[in-house]
């Protein structure tokens, strides 16, 4: 297998003199062709910030990105990215906002009829495979939260880009929508072939979806561990039972408590109980 | 659904019973407070001699021009305002840089009486037409590129940042995101100051001009005229909120999808 996407020594920082902070330092990751990884880690700890800097929205302050061997400048059409949300068009319809590229120069130059055509059954595909098909002519506000989801993957991949970049996609949908969306992201991008990356607060998401899961740590922002995650690559929900599982959230959930440096003092806690119980 | 819910939602009828009462309430206290005859008519005249008013300007004064003139010089001056605070604004509120070097100018302009620029307007565009319609732009404009550029600073930023994803230009984010994003937004900034090009406009009329429902006002004012002077307020209030309400039909009419619900 090939490297989709590699960080060489990637350091980002906000700002500057005394008042600098370090978002990332020194990341060093490498991802496989059409592998699925998801970036989990305390708030502040730059994962967020390391997606965007490979999608190209940031501009790294050293290091390299490369993009199958070449380093990248900027956003490009091979790295697509679905944001948490407000990033859909509410002024077009859901088959407006999946064809939205179909305007962009970056899409249609070099284009022949034939490819139009293709591009059009592919929105049609891409309404059926994503179960919007009832809903095509809809306009976003009409849909909810995991339906506009739905819009902004559809979206996303209309211009089959190589890799995936998911910024907390379903961190506002509601559990039950959030596992359909989990088995429903995970068939299209084997569908798709694409490589995925992920970024979630929710250790579960993190190990259910990923291939591996890179835990990363805050101030400053640094990959602390990458845990390969022991279950067979069809994932389904019971997996989520076993043993391995739940296995793997104890140990990441306690590596993140470790590193977020906001540990609960118990003595401290039990010292206020006492003080409080005696007034 | 009670009266006292907060945010809360009431029946179609509901609201237009409360709007009328609304309305009719000051009316009906205009009419008694001038029927008992407790307010010398000179300081408030009666509903009805203000409406009589009405039919004499229309027959002896040329009620009709007036507005007709009124309404040119405000739409005027409101248009002026927005051909150069549209693209403007939309400048200052796209680029950091743009908005350093003109937002704190523009924010010390508009804090100046546009009254006080009325002799500096006369000495530099005269008196005729462009006088009035200078005024009213200088009372319009400065508030009016900031609200633009507010409003074009509100376009989500992950609209911009999913379009910069997708591959397109920063002509292409600027044509495709960012105007059709801003545009809601735009028509309710046009309709708002629309209300105050209107105000401004007896200052306007204050420069040499013979004709015009402000003027008409001034004029009163010397006559004592004041059925005359409510008469031309009203005519006014009633103009603005016709247009209010014609952009505000607008608003749904262009943008459908703000007023749907699932």
């Amino acid at each position: 297998m090939s490297t989709a996407v590699q960080c060489k020594g990637v350091w980002k920082t906000f700002g500057n003199g005394p008042r600098a902070l370090t978002a990332l330092q020194d990341i060093n990751l490498s991802v496989e062709e059409g592998e699925f990884i998801t970036l989990v880690g305390a708030s502040g700890c730059g994962k967020s910030t390391l997606l965007r800097t490979i999608a190209g929205i940031e501009t790294q302050s050293a290091g390299e990105i490369t993009v199958d061997g070449a380093p990248i400048s900027g956003p490009d059409v091979d790295r697509a990215m679905v944001f948490q949300n407000y990033s859909l068009y509410p002024w077009l319809t859901v088959i407006g906002n999946i064809k939205f590229t179909r305007q962009l120069a970056a899409h249609t130059r070099d284009r022949t009829s034939a490819d139009v055509e293709v591009a059009a059954g592919r929105a049609e595909a891409l309404l059926a495979v994503m179960g919007l098909t009832a809903v095509a002519d809809a306009y976003p506000n009409q849909l909810s939260g995991g339906m506009q989801q739905r819009v902004a993957i559809a979206r996303a991949l209309m211009s089959r880009p190589r890799i995936l970049l998911m910024d907390e996609p379903f961190g506002a949908l509601d559990a039950q929508t959030r596992e359909v969306m989990h088995d429903l992201i995970l068939h299209v991008s084997q569908l798709e072939l694409c490589t995925v990356i992920f970024v979630t607060h929710d250790v579960e998401e993190a190990i259910y979806l990923g291939r591996r899961v890179v835990l990363m740590a805050p101030r400053p922002g640094r990959v602390d561990t990458v845990y390969p995650v022991p279950l067979a690559l069809e994932r389904s929900q019971p997996m989520k039972h076993q043993t391995v599982f739940l296995e793997l959230k104890l140990a990441l959930l306690e590596r993140i408590r470790s590193t977020s440096g906001m540990k609960t003092d118990l003595d401290l806690l039990q010292k206020l109980s006492r003080t409080s119980a005696q007034d | 659904m009670g009266f006292w819910t907060i945010r809360g939602t009431i029946t179609q009828q509901r609201y237009w019973i409360l709007a009328t009462v609304g309305l009719l309430l000051p009316l009906i206290g205009w009419s008694t407070l001038s029927a008992t005859g407790i307010v010398n008519p000179v300081f408030l005249p009666g509903p009805l001699s203000v409406l009589k008013r009405v039919g004499t300007w229309y027959t002896n004064d040329e009620l009709l021009a007036d507005i007709a003139i009124s309404t040119m010089r405000v739409v005027a001056g409101w248009a002026l305002s927005a051909l150069i605070a549209l693209p403007l604004g939309l400048f200052i509120g796209t680029y950091r840089s743009v908005q350093a070097l003109l937002e704190p100018l523009t924010d010390f302009i508009r804090y100046m009486p546009a009254v006080a620029f009325i002799p500096l307007v006369m000495l530099w565009i005269g008196i005729d037409e462009g006088a009035k319609i200078g005024i009213i732009f200088i009372g319009t404009f400065f508030q009016m590129v900031l609200m633009v550029a507010e409003d074009v600073r509100r376009v989500p930023m992950a609209q911009i940042e999913a379009a910069q994803t997708m591959g397109a230009s920063r002509l292409e984010i600027i044509e495709l995101v960012i105007i059709p994003s801003v545009k809601p937004g735009l028509v309710d900034t046009l309709r708002i100051t629309m209300g105050w090009a209107w105000t401004y406009l007896v200052v306007a009329e204050l420069v040499a001009a013979n004709s015009g429902l402000g003027y008409a006002i001034i004029k009163a004012q010397r006559f004592l005229q004041t059925d005359k002077i409510f008469c031309g307020i009203i005519l006014i209030g009633l103009i603005g909120l016709a247009m209010d309400q014609t952009f505000r039909l607008m608003h749904r009419k262009a943008f459908p999808w703000l007023y749907l619900r699932s």
